[in-house]
């Protein structure tokens, strides 16, 4: 039990097996500390709410880009790539440290974003009147996503340093 | 009284992703991150299906708050895109642009193609 039951935001998915020691949580963590499930949940829930507020006050238009969406989910990806790689960076996963990864990260950034309305709103849009919107906001979505993803952890390595036994890139 | 509900819909949803990806993690041999393809596919075809059987509720309908309450908050914080740019970052970075492309490509078809079935099953029954 609790060997590796924490993938979510594992800091090293799918590098070499022993890069690392794995300290992960997981359901077997919120047993131990169920502070944690708190934590991830009031995240959760204020992330959610930033999102819909924002989506309230401006909603996408049938058949034209969701920039609202998109803008989320962009500058999520830019902050979550920031956050984990400087919890990385400057410690071990545990205490408050591990407590800012789960609040901040699974909660309030992972609320925060949304794959599913993205996708409903790729749906909407590929109709033949939109297909061309539909297919850049897909398609750009995920290539923006996953850059600002790559610019936050860049980010994050120029202000803390490359940690030991870290390969360079 | 919506905005507390999706509120709280919101943090149960994040609360099951990390259940539901620890569960998942825990059984994994593979070198990608599944849970987290998994979660947003199911999230993508649930709020599809929400979607669907809602299409034509007026906005102060107990439909219309159902969609928001399930759909804008737990599909919202159970489904995440800042994880699936991290994970595609990270496994571009570990095991090459292939594996960054495919993992957010496999992300992206699949969650697609889960809303689009998901509205297509809602209306047939909405």
């Amino acid at each position: 039990m609790g060997v590796s039951d924490d993938r979510d935001l594992d800091p090293h998915p799918g590098s070499p097996s022993g890069a690392r020691p794995p300290v992960r949580p997981g359901g077997g963590a919120l047993r131990r500390s169920p502070l944690l499930g708190v934590v991830i949940f009031v995240g959760g829930a204020i992330g959610t709410s930033v999102r819909s507020l924002l989506e309230q006050a401006a909603p996408a238009r049938p058949g034209e880009v969701p920039w609202t969406t998109l803008v989320i989910n962009v500058v999520g990806s830019f902050l979550l790539g920031l956050l984990l790689e400087s919890l990385t960076r400057t410690g071990p996963d545990e205490g408050n440290r591990r407590v800012a990864r789960l609040g901040l990260g699974t909660g309030v950034l992972g609320g925060f974003t949304t794959y599913s309305t993205f996708a409903v709103e790729t749906v909407d849009r590929l109709g033949l009147q939109s297909l061309v919107v539909g297919l850049s906001y897909a398609v750009g979505s995920v290539v923006l996503g996953v850059a600002a993803a790559a610019v936050g952890y860049r980010l994050a390595r120029r202000v803390f340093g490359h940690g030991a036994g870290e390969p360079t890139r | 009284m919506t905005t507390l509900l999706v509120a709280l819909a919101g943090g149960a949803g994040a609360l099951t992703r990390f259940l539901t990806d620890g569960a998942i993690a825990r059984r994994n041999r593979l070198r990608m991150p599944v849970g987290t393809v998994v979660i947003n596919v199911t999230g993508s075809f649930l709020l599809g299906l929400l979607t669907g059987l809602f299409a034509l509720s007026s906005a102060d309908s107990s439909g219309a708050m159902v969609k928001a309450v399930v759909g804008t908050g737990f599909c919202g914080g159970y489904t995440t895109f800042s994880t699936a740019s991290v994970e595609s970052m990270r496994l571009w970075l570990a095991e090459g642009r292939g594996a960054g492309i495919g993992y957010a490509a496999t992300t992206l078809v699949l969650g697609v193609a889960a809303a689009a079935a998901g509205m297509w099953i809602g209306r047939l029954l909405g």
